[in-house]
């Protein structure tokens, strides 16, 4: 910065020369903007390494098979893992036909007018609506306009609603990226447009869509507001399952987030970081699926 | 799509001019076409939802001023929020400012954190490091936008607060406070800006750096003073698209930063505790309460606020992302 107010002929000079000084600058800026990008990376590191010195000692096996108690010792996710399984389920159920199906036809049947450019608009601004947003959709159209209350197909309706634009989106583009030669030589057999997207585009972007549809489950399993605003209960003493449609539900984050107000310090730290524990550890699991399923079917293209 | 379209006969002669035709279908294919409708259907649900939500929004809303005792002038102009008692008592006030302010209290600590860094961290990844540290940087990014925000959240209370008040002291820093929310949120939001910057970063032509390097230009002026403005329209988007994540975030604030409106405004303390619009919707339907009631409605009321505001951010967003992608 302070070379830019010195004379011309010195800064021809220093193109040549590269100065001391400005060589000490040129190091110090880069340094600063080391540092600066390593801050988010500290932080994140911190947040793995306080998580896990505060919940490894109260991980064990009963922590999953057992229901939350009011004392802290004896308490487990059992409710929430098989809550937030249950939803995984149901949103994968919902979100696989609707979005492969609106990005199939947004990516290569939908004449380019006005009306497309809508959708696709549409579904961009979707993406960045606030995921609360969603929860009170859930809140007044399915609990009350429709009738199902504070049940688990609310939670999952809700939870579809709100990654349905991510999944279209990815899955646009595995159709993008499968080759234009593949179509043409489909079509040139004699195959109609839909027979080529179903047979030959799709079974060709099928990994790619997958890759995409993990990422967007994992997002949605770990996100709290909609379904806390949608109806999900803190603590409940039974198992929630996929076909239990009308029973009330919760989640891993929901418990979580109960547990982290409870004024206990043991439920607060103790408890509620074993269950962060298990709920990063589920979406670890998933993300290497994905990566795998990804790096897997990059190398045969 | 024409061949599907057009049901000319393979094997006649085909009209003269129409030679197009002659490979096309013999016959319509109705079911394709039930298909395509159902794809058509798919891709409509988008629309759906959004026209679910404005309406959802606002009727629910206007409820909430159809209640006697509720103004909308008071709604947006009152400076307090006591919207649990009986509408008509004298402690029953419904302004929407104080929640209001708590959120933009929130968000400009928050962005205060992640422009610096999220601008520093793509300037880094896109002008100065290796490829190989870019490829092992931008995943743990990712990983740090992928975090749950109840993690988040967890961490602002549990790690930053005590943080905060172990440098601040104890008397000044209280339990539930806007700064320990406001800076993870900025950490959330990190993400959003560096990767975005980073993108139009890149995306500036080789040209003009090598312009600027030939004329003798140090690194970091070719990346303060050309690549950086051009492709500020790029990162002007991320900070927008980062706005409105910071706006919606709901549950580091509402474990965090507290549920108490500011008494007094305009709140700029960042070591208070407050009461944004997200953490207000989480604390009102804890309650469950009735469809009709004041609460009920309220909870819509300040909710079509924060869409409207996050809407109209992400579509300036946009606007300013496609006219940047035009200009190469």
């Amino acid at each position: 910065m302070v070379s830019t107010s010195t004379p011309t002929r010195e800064r021809v000079d220093q193109s040549f020369r590269a100065p001391v000084g400005d060589t000490i600058r040129e190091r110090f800026t880069q340094f600063v903007l080391l540092i600066a990008t390593c801050v988010a990376l500290v932080v994140l590191v911190t947040l793995l390494v306080d998580i896990v010195r505060d919940g490894a000692s109260g991980l064990s096996l009963n922590f999953l098979t057992q229901y939350t108690s009011r004392i802290a010792a004896n308490s487990g996710i059992r409710a929430g893992l098989t809550g937030t399984l249950s939803l995984m389920f149901l949103v994968a159920l919902l979100t696989f036909p609707l979005g492969v199906g609106a990005a199939l036809y947004l990516e290569e049947f939908a004449p380019r007018n006005l009306w497309t450019r809508l959708l696709e608009t549409n579904i961009n601004n979707l993406a960045g609506v606030p995921s609360i947003v969603y929860g009170l959709l859930g809140l007044s159209v399915f609990v009350y306009v429709l009738g199902f209350g504070r049940s688990l197909i609310t939670g999952a309706l809700t939870l579809t609603l709100l990654v349905l634009p991510v999944v279209i989106v990815a899955s646009r583009e595995a159709f993008r990226a499968v080759p234009r030669e593949i179509r043409d030589g489909g079509l040139a057999l004699g195959a109609t447009p839909l027979q080529v997207a179903v047979r030959q585009t799709l079974p060709a972007a099928v990994p790619s869509i997958l890759t995409g549809m993990i990422l967007s489950l994992s997002r949605a399993i770990g996100e709290t507001a909609p379904i806390l605003v949608a109806g999900a209960v803190f603590s409940r003493r039974a198992d929630n399952a996929p076909w239990h449609l009308s029973e009330s539900y919760t989640a891993i984050p929901i418990q979580i987030f109960d547990f982290v107000k409870r004024p206990q310090e043991e439920f607060q730290i103790g408890v509620a970081s074993a269950a962060i524990i298990v709920l990063m550890a589920l979406l670890l699991v998933m993300n290497s699926a994905a990566i795998i399923i990804r790096n897997r079917y990059a190398r045969n293209r | 799509m024409s061949t599907v379209a057009t049901p000319s006969a393979v094997g006649s002669v085909p009209p003269e001019g129409s030679g197009k035709h002659i490979l096309a279908a013999p016959r319509p294919r109705y079911g394709e076409k039930v298909v395509l409708g159902l794809l058509w259907l798919c891709a409509a649900i988008s629309v759906v939802t959004t026209v679910g939500i404005i309406v959802v929004l606002f009727t629910e809303a206007v409820a909430l001023f159809g209640i006697p005792g509720v103004s909308i002038v008071e709604f947006f102009t009152d400076t307090a929020w006591r919207p649990f008692t009986d509408p008509g008592s004298d402690n029953f006030r419904i302004g929407v400012l104080p929640l209001l302010n708590s959120t933009l209290l929130v968000t400009a600590i928050a962005l205060a954190i992640a422009i610096p860094l999220g601008l520093a961290t793509a300037i880094y990844l896109s002008e100065y490091a290796r490829p190989r540290v870019r490829r092992t940087v931008k995943p743990f990014l990712e990983l740090l936008a992928g975090v749950p925000t109840v993690v988040l959240g967890y961490f602002a209370l549990t790690f930053m607060t005590p943080l905060l008040r172990s440098l601040f002291g104890i008397e000044r820093v209280p339990i539930f406070n806007a700064m320990s929310a406001g800076i993870v949120v900025g950490i959330l939001v990190v993400p959003t800006i560096a990767s975005i910057s980073e993108d139009s970063m890149s995306a500036v032509p080789r040209a003009l750096r090598e312009g600027a390097y030939g004329l003798g230009s140090a690194r970091r002026h070719v990346a303060l003073k050309i690549v950086f403005p051009a492709a500020l329209s790029g990162i002007v988007a991320s900070i927008i698209l980062a706005f409105g994540r910071a706006v919606g975030e709901t549950l580091i604030v509402s474990l965090a930063a507290g549920n108490l409106p500011p008494a007094e405004l305009p709140a700029t303390n960042p070591f208070q505790q407050v009461q944004t619009m997200t953490a207000y919707i989480t604390q009102a339907v804890g309650g469950e309460s009735a469809r009709g009631s004041v609460t009920f409605q309220s909870i819509f009321a300040v909710g079509a606020l924060l869409f409207v505001l996050t809407f109209l951010v992400n579509l300036i967003a946009l606007r300013i992302v496609r006219r940047f992608r035009e200009e190469y």
